[in-house]
């Protein structure tokens, strides 16, 4: 049964693999083996493949559970599950081919229904190329580390369960619940953070930090009335404003139990461990793409698969970075993984065979070593970085891309730029734009805690580019008091430079 | 460098506690659903679960995101017409200049309702749930009549084709151990011996022949006990265990004169139909009986039974006679859980009710664990209410309700079957 090793080792004979449609296990092994060996000729590091085969209906758990593969319970996830059960069985929306999980060993998942084609394009894509870009890219290096998820994600899920027995479901839901209102503000966007989760030791020492907290919370309460009043304003807190609102309430809520404490961490460390992917999910999936495309185009030019492997792979590839134009009924936005991958092939392209206006464009790349660039531009980018430096005018030109700028204050929208010489670069510079996420999610920090007073919570609101804030805003700030336990509110400076309450809760029966 | 791990036969259902825990968000709204959706079904159609709508915005995850106004800077693809500088009239899409500032949420526009379903048991549970059928522990053991067969442990007797062959030999194996104990110990006190003496500098050729012949007879000794003997057989033993029955019949009587119209007809099928729901979550087996009358009572099949029209007076005793006639025929009270449920506008010819009363206090009632009666009318009550109230009063199996809109059909049904409250007046 081990032929096929010595095969592969000695390279000798090409005789094609097999290209039946239905997979067994030994052939994966056959095709994973290949795959592996080009994957490792063009330098692409990965941690150590964990592949599971599951059924449709594990894929849509694992979707469900938003690519955690040990979740805690939530309704959310049950609705999510529900609304993907449903549109799959409409045959709204295929599944998705695979699932995988930034962790060491790199998780990824094989539909049983795929065909073996399918299954060595989905071994190429997932086990190769995200599993390179995770190890390799610069963010998930430094905000999320592999090795330990699993195992954070079994305890956050534990920890849970012990506290829905200890607490009843109904308060974990609740934090649940205001937690994931807060989700995407428990980041630190400016700072570098600490590895999402740290071992054993390090983890007792931050519950009794937290213990020490809550007993310094206790002792506010005790600091006599009269020393309040005289210090009253003297001294701000928060010292400067805070984005990561989580982290705030997780240090600082007054009346938070221990318990709810940990939730609020497990959320904020979860969210953490997203953060990344929001990030790149253009270069991610460009890079996979792009991997995919190359090894088993790799494979076919030794002669080790078949005309008619490469035709449904073809088929399912085409499909997969298709992008439909602005007025096509498809259309629902930029395909990432359209964009994502013509670009590493465009990066290629200009490598090897670059043309005067790329030589003008790249002058440092035009003409390098393909492998070493795209490599570079793997790890050392994100989605708005990779595309304000490596977005070529010939793929605007291909792309036919455009630029709406859209004023509230006009009736028109009017045309920025198109794909002109005089428009690539605003149209480079407001495509990547629309990937940098300080201007996709809002900008709100918390200012003013007022622990010496009546301990309400005030944040404040900065718009960009004059946008309101949505209106869920006193939804969430309902959660955010859950958790606050006293006044909140959302402050923000309007035209005449003076800061006025946009939303607060609970809410106050004021006539202005 | 890779692993395959074959995870298709691991629980299928992980996101199972999410789901339950979505239900239980969503009880009332669920519930809601539930109880309109009642309407629409058939009586015995009771194999598929329900859909279920929730609106939408009554299931938002609320975030801070970003609303209207302000500048947005757009890239599409797939320019065909636009050059720079080209001013389009904005797409209609009703942007007010920013969102009023005390509405908690004005989205509602257009967005679909959240549709799924629910499955049977689940759409049963929500249905019935704090219901349950009246006096089951009471009556439940006087009618213990079948059996089934369930093992109980071993015994020495019985037929071939019941020997337990582990236990068997393991009795074997335990007399012949215990029949050759001291045997073996003489053996083996004898094969010491005998050691002793092979390894003896002299001959001792007689006593070596004589220790020989020793060991051989023991030997022999030991083999002769048998194997197996009578004694090692263990037989399965079963015995019988009453079990409750599981069938039941549910007959469902109607008057069908010509006061009766189809509306009225209407509501009380929707009353049958919740009766069959409830019924079948108790028992496996259900019959259903249906008999209508007007001066005379016929059985008939489910689709006579609600929409053939008829005329002429009313005599109710008649379906009563006909139900008692039937349960004496068919359904022995012993093997069947007997319940009747009969729906009436309430006139009946006034002779006829003391006549009800009597069948159903001296025949019917003593043999159905529970009957009901509904009086769908939005006049006054007649004399066949005033006689069953006699029968409510003296009997706790008899229940009695009044409907006037189709909207107190689920009220009533509940009424009739809630938990802990079938005070016997």
């Amino acid at each position: 049964m081990t032929n096929y090793q010595n095969e592969t080792i000695t390279k000798t004979t090409v005789t094609p693999l097999d290209d039946t449609p239905d997979w067994t296990f030994d052939l994966l092994g056959q095709y994973q083996q290949e795959i592996a060996r080009v994957a490792d000729f063009y330098r692409l590091d990965t941690y150590t493949n964990q592949i599971e085969v599951i059924t449709a209906e594990q894929m849509m758990d694992a979707y469900a559970s938003v690519g955690m593969p040990i979740g805690y319970s939530h309704w959310t996830f049950g609705k999510k599950f529900i609304q993907t059960e449903q549109t799959y069985k409409r045959g709204q929306m295929g599944l998705a081919y695979e699932i995988v999980i930034n962790s060491s060993p790199c998780i990824s998942y094989l539909m049983e229904e795929n065909t073996l084609t399918m299954q060595a394009l989905v071994m190429a894509h997932a086990c190769y190329g995200h599993n390179s870009f995770f190890k390799g890219n610069y963010l998930f290096k430094s905000w999320t580390d592999a090795s330990s998820i699993i195992d954070y994600l079994l305890f956050a899920k534990n920890y849970i369960s012990q506290c829905e027995q200890k607490y009843g479901i109904s308060e974990v839901e609740s934090t649940l619940d205001a937690c994931h209102a807060l989700m995407s503000h428990g980041v630190d966007r400016y700072k570098r953070p600490q590895k999402i989760s740290l071992d054993e030791e390090l983890k007792r020492q931050s519950e009794r930090a937290e213990y020490l907290q809550s007993q310094v919370n206790a002792l506010w309460r005790t600091v006599p009335k009269k020393e309040q009043q005289e210090n009253e304003k003297k001294y701000k807190f928060p010292k400067e404003p805070q984005e990561n609102i989580l982290y705030f309430i997780e240090k600082n809520a007054p009346l938070l139990q221990p318990w709810q404490r940990e939730i609020v961490r497990i959320v904020r460390k979860i969210s953490q461990y997203f953060y990344p992917q929001k990030q790149t999910q253009v270069m991610n999936e460009g890079w996979a793409c792009f991997w995919h495309y190359t090894i088993l185009n790799h494979l076919y030019d030794e002669g080790l698969v078949t005309d008619k492997f490469m035709l449904e792979f073809l088929h399912s590839h085409t499909n997969v970075v298709a992008q439909p134009e602005y007025n096509s009924k498809y259309y629902s936005g930029i395909n990432p993984y359209a964009l994502g991958f013509n670009m590493f092939i465009d990066i290629r392209r200009i490598c090897e065979h670059p043309t005067e206006e790329d030589k003008e464009y790249f002058p440092e790349i035009a003409g390098s070593n393909w492998v070493d660039t795209v490599h570079f531009a793997m790890e050392n980018f994100k989605d708005e970085s990779f595309i304000s430096q490596y977005l070529s005018p010939k793929l605007i030109r291909d792309f036919k891309l455009f630029h709406i700028h859209d004023d509230s204050d006009n009736n028109y929208v009017e045309i920025g730029a198109i794909h002109n010489e005089q428009g690539y670069k605003k149209v480079r510079h407001n495509l990547a734009n629309q990937y940098n996420l300080s201007n996709l999610e809002v900008n709100i920090q918390i200012v003013d805690a007022n622990i010496d007073g009546d301990r309400a919570l005030t944040l404040r609101y900065t718009p960009h580019n004059g946008v309101e804030l949505g209106n869920s805003k006193d939804e969430v700030l309902k959660h955010l008091y859950y958790l606050w336990h006293f006044d909140v509110k959302i402050i923000q400076e309007d035209s005449d430079g003076e800061d006025k309450v946009i939303a607060c809760c609970p809410q106050k029966k004021e006539d202005d | 460098m890779a692993n395959f791990i074959d995870r298709r036969l691991n629980s299928k259902n992980k996101s199972t506690v999410n789901r339950q825990r979505f239900l239980r968000r969503y009880k009332n709204q669920i519930k809601k659903s539930v109880s309109e959706a009642i309407n629409k079904r058939g009586v015995t159609d009771i194999d598929s679960g329900e859909s279920i709508v929730i609106p939408n915005k009554d299931l938002s995850e609320p975030t801070f995101h970003q609303g209207d106004g302000g500048i947005k800077d757009r890239v599409h693809p797939g320019n065909d017409q636009f050059s720079t500088g080209d001013r389009i009239p904005r797409p209609p899409k009703g942007q007010g200049q920013g969102a009023g500032q005390g509405d908690a949420s004005d989205s509602g526009e257009g967005e679909d309702d959240f549709t799924f379903s629910i499955s049977k048991e689940e759409y049963l549970n929500l249905l019935f749930e704090d219901l349950e059928l009246p006096n089951l522990e009471k009556n439940q053991l006087d009618k213990l009549i079948e059996y089934k067969t369930v093992r109980s442990g071993y015994c020495a007797e019985g037929v071939a084709s019941n020997i337990d062959i582990v236990k068997s030999l393991q009795g074997s194996i335990a007399r012949r151990i215990a029949m050759t104990s001291s045997k073996r110990k003489q053996l083996k006190m004898l094969e010491e011996e005998l050691l002793a003496l092979i390894n003896d500098k002299h001959d001792n050729i007689k006593q070596k022949r004589e220790l020989m012949a020793k060991i051989e007879s023991i030997k022999e000794k030991i083999a002769k006990v048998p194997f197996i003997d009578t004694f090692d057989l263990r037989f399965r033993n079963y015995a019988k265990q009453a079990v409750p029955t599981s069938k039941a019949v549910m007959f469902c009587l109607m008057d069908v004169s010509g006061s009766m119209d189809q509306a009225t007809k209407e509501m009380a099928k929707r009353f049958y139909i919740l009766l069959y729901l409830f019924l079948s979550r108790t028992y496996k087996n259900i019959d259903v009986i249906y008999i209508r009358h007007h001066t005379q009572a016929k059985e008939v099949d489910e689709h006579e039974f609600f929409y053939s029209q008829e005329t002429g007076g009313t005599i109710a005793s008649s379906a009563l006679e006909l139900m008692n006639d039937i349960i004496s025929e068919r359904y022995n009270d012993n093997q069947w859980n007997i319940y009747g449920a009969q729906a009436s506008d309430g006139d009946n010819w006034a002779d006829d009710s003391p006549r009800c009363q009597e069948i159903l206090e001296n025949q019917i009632l003593p043999k159905s664990r529970y009957f009901s009666y509904i009086e769908i009318t939005q006049r006054a009550h007649q004399t066949l209410w005033k006689h069953y109230q006699q029968v409510e009063e003296s009997h706790t199996n008899f229940a009695m309700q009044h409907i006037k809109t189709v909207a107190d059909i689920y009220p009533v049904f509940r009424e009739f079957f809630k938990k802990n409250t079938q005070s016997a007046a």
